[in-house]
């Protein structure tokens, strides 16, 4: 049965800004990536590869209706624990963390999927359980117990950005539901209390980033090198920038990682504030954007589910950026739709996916 | 339904949805205040810092995982070399430096351009290697320079240091410039062009285990260019162990012993298939890889009619001739034609219809017996009993001893070989079978051609009465802390089921032909331990008529002198080593193949007299 009203309710707004910004981030990598002498496909070109997947996957979201989502999200969620149980036994390593498995044309990452997973999973149990005077702390266990396994297999594999970003979405969703004032502080002083019990169960080289963040002089060569060199690039970009392929600090490459996590600095170095404030600007619009689309959903589900998503990319954002000009430790979060990778671009768009899918759905009762 | 829309509309809600958009444009506004703060309030400071910034990340090549005999002894190693590079960014006037640097290292200013232009694929940050491998009073003089040569850095770079010259440059293999095919596979990723990885043998084989990782160095230039101080150093990670199952010194004596003729040989334990020695002759220097291989002795190796880049071992086909009379009598005596006892009476020739085949001795070998046939060779016998059995039976039995198919080495790249049958011949040749054909197969010449790694692996089974084993070359890959990354075992491919008394004929018979009178093997004979052998000569052209028999005079031209080949295993009655000798243009197997066999026997046995108390090691 095909609604017309689908058509006409097509949110063309959401994804002329996501085209917007994965766009400025594709020329962005041609930047950042010339002359490198990189025999396979060029990065900007790869990229531009997974973001034609990724309008693909979103037309596909929105095909079916979401809320056949709710009932799908429990077994899901049964899959991914399963998969995040299988990286860790014989997933494949690099660098010293397990967090892939190889599906040869692909490395699949279950912690980018547990993300989704989660969010879908917890506006589920939202959506069901109402308190309008807001959840006290023994409603809660469902959530935490729904969050506890992902997130210790998160951290165990061990990958402290995604952990980070798991709690922030879970945190950010409960808040929207409403806390009762009293359970709040609770969680508050609990959460700074275990924040400073995890800092004793982080391996060494996570500690080692946390004090370079206090300390980049500490340890030019290691991560501190990139804190210092990504200052350096944005601090020298000034109001209007270098110039387009015309940042010393990239094109001279004292920038590492500057196609994945440190693109940003590529940009500011080269766009300068003016530009750092449109891309600001842009990230903004696709964040209130998608707290308007949870406005409108039709159902609570919808709702969190927008939320939810909304909530992943924003902290994505915050993360990254924070991280890029020394407000951060160095975690390892990517910038949605801008720093090069597959799976960030794939989960990023599964979940703007979603956020259409709620936004033209939300007259169908 | 109704629920969640009221819900919805809940001003509590709506008031939150406020509240998170307030609060992300709040986080923004941190992320803008940030920027502002470096972009514009910081902008002189980091401009500064930006147009100082004169550090450089160079990049430390480690040193390739050394390459060990069977008992510890370093075969290939590395040694220190010094290349001499160009920073891209900090030099101004290329000319003029290229025209300095010319006449420092003794080389023409093109051959620099040229390197200069290849370089410029690379990365900006990396500097461009002009020339590799410079003599240490060259180098010497390049830094004494350096104030007048900005950019210009002396590099130490660990090379490949081989020990034994290329005595097994076939196995080991040599290294060259990953290549883009390479640099866009998985495998390569922490690579840039212009590193160097194993392209043939082992090294290729494994390159992943051998790599080592990457270090790097911060170090602080001037304005312009010139090296101040180092800052920070992250040393390269050396690549892992790897101990092989070769003997240095049984490899040394089958070098020695091969002079400069050409061919293969390979020795197998017979136990575990471990491999001793493996060489192919002519043989090519692996260091001339070191420096990247000029175009002309590129294409000498490559022109060279005696084949020096081709691994023998693997991939040199040649008529197993004698050597598969072996493989006749066992099929014979299991397939119940004859008994051992089973005499026929030489004659010198052997007829069939109008055919003629002459047996090597003209006279003939009179009234003989299986352990006769073997030990003086006897052609007319195996003719016959050739005939008898058919090539079916004499094919499923070549097969079985790992004849005319790749016996599984390690290194990949092998030949097949060929054991004809009817069915092969259809399909090949679209033709029938004549019997003919199988009386010349059945002394190892016409179709059948064999590897000399198949050969060696026949003879080991000969040697174990029937395990056929994969040859192994690798023991095991270690890294620095002595964990063990990988182990190879020994692996009995399969087991020939063959009776007791029939390998016990045959055996006799190898004996005979090494110790007893007459025996066509006796140049592999020794004093202290009894060998058990057979010579084998491989027609290159085939002979039509008595003048053409001048294929054993020497005063043929080379090419058309018959290759000299030898098996043989040791001890006869417990045996430990079986090997496999060919001689290219050598014309006997006696004289050419079996001294060579001989040297290497006695390197095996050095020192051992009595080989009675010798104990069988542990079969897998």
């Amino acid at each position: 049965m095909f609604d017309r009203r689908l058509v006409t309710n097509f949110d063309w707004v959401l994804l002329t800004v996501v085209l917007m910004l994965a766009g400025v981030g594709i020329l962005n990598l041609y930047s950042a990536t010339s002359g490198w002498d990189v025999y396979s496909l060029p990065f900007y070109l790869k990229q531009s590869l997974w973001l034609a997947g990724g309008l693909f996957l979103v037309l596909l979201i929105c095909c079916f209706d979401y809320r056949h989502l709710e009932h799908f999200s429990l077994p899901a969620y049964v899959v991914t624990l399963g998969l995040l149980l299988f990286v860790l036994l014989l997933g494949k390593t690099s660098m010293g963390a397990t967090r892939w498995i190889h599906l040869g044309f692909f490395n699949l990452q279950p912690s980018e999927v547990a993300k989704l997973v989660i969010i879908m999973a917890l506006a589920r149990i939202l959506a069901r359980t109402v308190q309008p005077s807001g959840y006290r702390l023994r409603d809660l266990w469902l959530p935490a117990l729904l969050l506890a396994p992902p997130f210790l297999l998160i951290v165990k594999q061990p990958d402290l950005g995604t952990a980070l970003v798991v709690v922030f979405i879970a945190a950010s969703m409960l808040l929207f539901a409403g806390l009762q004032p009293r359970t709040l502080l609770v969680l508050g002083v609990g959460g700074v209390a275990s924040a400073c019990g995890g800092w004793f169960m982080l391996r060494d080289y996570q500690k080692a980033r946390i004090s370079t963040f206090l300390n980049p002089e500490a340890d030019p060569l290691g991560s501190g090198y990139h804190i210092i060199q990504s200052k350096i690039a944005v601090g020298s970009g000034g109001f209007w920038g270098k110039g387009f392929m015309a940042g010393t600090q990239s094109q001279l490459s004292f920038l590492p990682e500057r196609h994945t996590d440190f693109a940003f600095s590529v940009f500011a170095e080269e766009w300068g504030f003016s530009g750092s404030m449109l891309l600001l600007l842009g990230y903004l619009f696709l964040v209130v954007w998608g707290i308007y689309v949870a406005r409108r959903a039709a159902d609570r589900f919808g709702m969190f589910l927008a939320f939810g998503v909304t909530a992943m990319i924003f902290w994505h954002i915050v993360i990254n950026l924070g991280m890029v000009i020394g407000l951060m430790p160095v975690v390892g979060v990517p910038l949605p739709l801008f720093s090069y990778g597959g799976t960030s671009m794939i989960t990023t768009m599964i979940g703007v996916g979603l956020l259409m899918n709620i936004s033209m759905r939300r007259f169908m009762f | 339904m109704g629920l969640d829309a009221r819900w919805i509309e809940l001003p509590a809600v709506q008031r939150r949805l406020l509240l998170f958009s307030v609060a992300a444009a709040g986080l923004f506004l941190l992320l803008a205040l940030r920027l502002w703060y470096l972009q514009i309030i910081s902008y002189d400071r980091y401009t500064e810092k930006s147009m100082r910034n004169r550090t450089r990340v160079l990049s430390l090549a480690p040193p390739r995982g050394p390459i060990y005999d069977r008992n510890g002894e370093l075969l290939v190693g590395n040694r220190p070399s010094f290349t001499v590079s160009v920073m891209r960014q900090d030099v101004d006037d290329l000319p003029g430096l290229l025209q300095k640097l010319a006449g420092l290292l003794g080389v023409d200013i093109a051959v620099l351009r040229d390197r200069w232009e290849k370089g410029s694929r690379f990365p900006i940050y990396r500097p461009v290697p002009l020339a590799e491998d410079v003599p240490r009073d060259v180098m010497e003089r390049v830094l004494e320079h350096s104030t007048e040569l900005p950019g210009v850095l002396v590099e130490v770079v660990p090379v490949r240091d081989y020990l034994e010259k290329g005595s097994e440059a076939h196995l080991i293999g040599y290294l060259g410039e990953v290549t883009e095919k390479e640099l866009s596979q998985d495998m390569f990723d922490d690579l840039q062009p212009g590193d160097v990885v194993g392209k043939i043998a082992l090294e290729k084989t494994y390159e992943k285990y051998l790599r080592g990782q990457k270090g790097q160095r911060l170090v602080e230039v001037d304005v312009k260019g010139k090296l101040l101080k180092q800052l920070e150093v992250d040393p390269p990670r050396p690549g892992n162990k790897l101990f092989l199952t070769i003997s240095r010194e049984v490899q040394r004596a089958a070098d020695q012993a091969f002079g400069d003729q050409s061919g293969a040989a390979v020795v197998l334990d017979v136990h575990t298939g471990d491999v001793l020695a493996m060489l192919s002759r002519p043989t090519f220097d692996p260091s001339l890889f070191v420096s990247g291989i000029e175009g002309d002795a590129w294409a000498q190796l490559l022109k060279d009619p005696r084949h020096p880049l081709q691994n023998k071992v693997l991939t040199g086909l040649y008529s197993p001739a004698s050597t598969f009379k072996m493989i006749v009598a066992l099929a014979a005596l299991r397939g119940k034609v004859i008994t051992k006892n089973h005499i026929v009476d030489c004659n010198g020739e052997f007829n069939l219809g109008e055919a003629r085949y002459r047996c090597w001795k003209k006279a003939g070998h009179g009234r003989t017996n299986l352990k006769k046939a073997l030990r003086e060779s006897c052609d007319v016998w195996f003719y016959q009993v050739g005939l008898e059995l058919g090539i079916d039976k004499l094919e499923e039995t070549a097969h079985e001893f790992g004849l005319g198919a790749p016996v599984g080495f390690p290194l990949g790249g092998e030949k097949s070989g060929v054991i004809p049958s009817q069915s092969w011949k259809r399909q090949r040749f679209n033709q029938s079978w004549y019997a003919g054909e199988t009386v010349i197969t059945a002394i190892g010449q016409g179709y059948v051609l064999t590897t000399p790694i198949q050969l060696a692996v026949m003879t080991a089974a000969l040697a174990n009465h029937g395990d056929v084993l994969q040859p192994q070359v690798v023991r095991r890959v270690e890294d620095w802390n002595g964990t063990v990354l990988k182990e190879e075992t020994p692996q009995v491919m399969h087991h020939i089921d063959i009776p007791e008394d029939a390998w016990n004929a045959v055996n006799q018979g190898l004996v005979a032909a090494v110790n007893e009178p007459h025996g066509t093997a006796s140049a592999a004979r020794m004093g202290n331990i009894e060998v058990a052998g057979k010579t084998g000569t491989s027609q290159v052209v085939r002979r039509r008529s008595d003048e053409e028999e001048a294929a054993d005079r020497l005063d043929v031209p080379y090419r058309f002198r018959a290759h000299a080949l030898f098996v043989a295993y040791a001890p006869a009655d417990n045996p430990e080593i079986a090997l496999a000798v060919v001689v290219e243009h050598g014309q006997h197997g006696g004289s050419a193949a079996g001294p060579i066999a001989r040297a290497i026997l006695e390197s095996y046995f050095k020192g051992r007299g009595d080989v009675a108390t010798t104990i069988l090691e542990e079969r897998p």
